[in-house]
């Protein structure tokens, strides 16, 4: 008898099945643990409560980035709410011997770029946070996904979470992505087609051709946004680039074992006729840069086009939605997109702050001066980031452009900390949520890859990337 | 964990859809170290104007919905952030169940831990629902987890569905931690297998 084929996402689960049983959840070994100031507390007061412990302390790691401040970091936190959950985890850590990237650890930065940086993420594992974008380490052919405090303090007792399936999407790609459109396009095209809850409940794994070309960074973008396309995780099947992003990094095997480890990921793909319970295609070389005129990921159009009209909605639910999101947005129907004036840009986030990001939004700053009226930063996704930047000397073309040039942490993104969005203010921003207040009470966030926000930030409207004149 | 078993409460309705958990608690209040405390800053930027005045229009404020329980809303309820402090503020503020035709995944397991229930309905159930809430005062839903229905005083009844193990926890308020705990020589074993391969 022929055994079913299984998709990657398949594979990976039932190698970390410890219990099934007929009407309870699966119970999943869990193979890391990334925890952060804001998610955990609660749950290692938990943990006292009850008078347990942690399980395994030597699989958790934790580090500092939603609430810390990206300004001089020789200085105290000045907010003493995040000073004290900054402290609570310090305390947290020392108390079950917990692994820290501290604020002053050259290793500190947010924990969806440390962990691949550090080796710490790795194919074939199972990795979860309290904190949605967990699904950027699928990138790594990684079952990775998001999770509550509650279930924060579950992997803590633990090491294991109790599951129930959930279902499989494909996504595959055609052709490649042109000259200027990047994996973070390729994300917003595909929430583009399918909707912000289109992959609920599924686990995504991205295929095809413009995937295979996406280098780790790329990968982790997208694997990233997964989360705003409603999915549970998203995946990518390890392959060359894979190994060679993880060679030599600091929790990645070595020598011999590096060898047995790498012949063990080749196996970590889908079977060739494996099924999966929903496919969705899409054609790369169609796509175009986008930028999101809503305040759901999904509110997007490309660069190229304009504010949709509400009256155009296919239903009653779309058209109040639209209607509400113009009116926060301060939007007309039917503007052009490249019409739309800037107040701010944000390049940073687990989303794009890599240094591949980096690279790609210097490249597009290089020799020109932001807009008069635009104040735009830079916040480097982690310290080492930081510095392999400041080698390559990315900080100076960001500086002599007007841009600030920050520490590592989530900032912006979400507005935990003092970088936020003054109300009515309007940022071409790279992170993944546009949703109303994210980055500020009453301001206003369009979505867009590092080159097209860059390209923002220096004409002081979107502007279409793939015709920059570059210095 | 609260248990749950039958819950009978005023219905609020709040007709949006993707309704995100940076507007059901937004960052700012994320900043607390316990699990309580969150309720007041419920709907923060909806149920407060800028200078800090109760917003008058928003539903929650109105006087009809003063201790209201039960929430009813349009699709993709719960989508973004993980945050569980988003269940925490919905908890404390008075809702014990939500309904919606979706939910984002982290936030309906958020919910079932917190003994908050989050029932799915088909869209025209949760919209005929949404036009009763919004049209007639003081209108009440009885929702029972043993039998799986969702019920009006004017002959509306709904099934739902849950899945079996969740039911159970909520129903029994069972700490899912301990359960999985009595599983400690499985958990070992595949510590076992997984150190020699």
């Amino acid at each position: 008898m022929i055994d079913k084929t299984k998709t990657l996402f398949e594979k990976l689960w039932e190698a970390h099945i410890v219990r099934e049983a007929r009407v309870e959840p699966t119970l999943l070994y869990i193979d890391l643990h990334l925890i952060h100031e804001v998610t955990s507390p609660q749950a290692f007061d938990g943990i006292r409560q009850t008078g347990r412990t942690v399980r395994r302390p030597d699989l958790t790691f934790g580090t500092v980035d939603h609430n810390v401040p990206t300004t001089d970091r020789s200085l105290p936190i000045a907010d003493e709410i995040a000073a004290i959950q900054v402290e609570t985890l310090r305390r947290n850590c020392k108390e079950f011997g917990i692994q820290l990237f501290d604020i002053n650890s050259p290793e500190q930065g947010i924990v969806h770029v440390i962990g691949p940086e550090l080796g710490l993420t790795r194919p074939g594992m199972t990795i979860v946070c309290g904190d949605s974008h967990t699904s950027t380490h699928g990138a790594f052919g990684a079952l990775a996904f998001g999770i509550g405090t509650s279930e924060v303090e579950h992997v803590l007792a633990t090491q294991c979470l109790p599951q129930n399936k959930p279902r499989t999407m494909k996504v595959e790609t055609h052709g490649s992505l042109p000259e200027g459109v990047t994996a973070k396009d390729l994300a917003l095209g595909i929430i583009a087609k399918i909707g912000t809850d289109g992959a609920t409940g599924h686990v995504i794994e991205y295929a095809g051709d413009a995937v295979r070309a996406l280098s780790m960074e790329g990968r982790m973008t997208l694997c990233n946004m997964s989360i705003e396309a409603g999915a549970r995780a998203g995946m990518i099947a390890p392959d060359e680039t894979t190994f060679a992003y993880l060679k030599g990094r600091r929790f990645a095997p070595a020598g011999e074992t590096w060898d047995e480890a790498v012949r063990q990921w080749q196996t970590l793909k889908s079977d060739e006729d494996a099924v999966f319970d929903r496919v969705v295609e899409i054609d790369a070389s169609r796509l175009e840069p986008f930028v999101t005129w809503g305040t759901s990921p999904g509110m997007v159009v490309p660069v190229t086009s304009y504010v949709p009209d509400p009256s155009d909605a296919r239903n009653a639910s779309d058209r109040e939605a639209a209607e509400r999101a113009l009116q926060y947005m301060a939007l007309t129907p039917r503007m052009n997109i490249q019409d739309i004036s800037i107040d701010r840009a944000f390049i940073g986030s687990c989303t794009n702050a890599r240094l591949e990001d980096l690279r790609a939004a210097a490249r597009v700053v290089k020799g020109y001066r932001i807009n008069a009226s635009v104040s735009a930063m830079v916040v480097p996704g982690s310290q080492d980031v930081k510095k392999a930047a400041e080698r390559e000397g990315l900080d100076r073309i960001f500086h002599e452009a007007g841009f600030e040039w920050r520490e590592a942490g989530c900032s912006m993104c979400l507005g935990m900390n003092a970088d936020i969005l003054q109300p009515g203010e309007r940022c071409a921003s790279t992170s993944n949520r546009n949703f109303e207040g994210r980055q500020g009470r009453g301001g206003r966030t369009h979505l867009v890859s590092p080159m097209m926000a860059a390209a923002a930030a220096i004409k002081g409207h979107f502007t279409d990337v793939r015709k920059w004149e570059f210095k | 964990m609260k248990r749950f078993h039958k819950h009978t409460g005023l219905v609020a309705p709040l007709d949006r859809a993707n309704v995100d958990t940076d507007q059901i608690i937004p960052k700012q209040f994320l900043k607390r170290i316990e699990r309580t405390g969150f309720g007041e800053f419920l709907f923060y930027d909806w149920r407060y104007l800028p200078d800090g005045r109760l917003n008058p229009s928003f539903v929650l404020n109105q006087p009809r919905y003063q201790g209201t329980s039960i929430l009813v809303a349009d699709k993709n309820f719960g989508c973004g952030s993980s945050r569980e402090h988003a269940p925490w503020a919905l908890g404390e503020f008075g809702f014990r169940v939500i309904i919606a035709p979706s939910f984002a995944d982290i936030f309906a397991n958020n919910c079932f831990k917190n003994g908050m229930l989050p029932i799915a309905l088909p869209a025209a159930q949760v919209a005929q629902i949404m036009d009763r809430a919004q049209r007639e005062e003081g209108y009440q839903l009885t929702v029972d987890l043993e039998r799986q229905t969702v019920e009006d005083a004017n002959g509306l009844s709904i099934l739902f569905v849950v899945s079996e193990f969740q039911r159970y926890c909520l129903l029994e308020g069972l700490d899912d931690i301990g359960l999985t705990l009595r599983h400690e020589d499985a958990i070992r074993a595949y510590e076992r297998r997984s150190a020699q391969s």
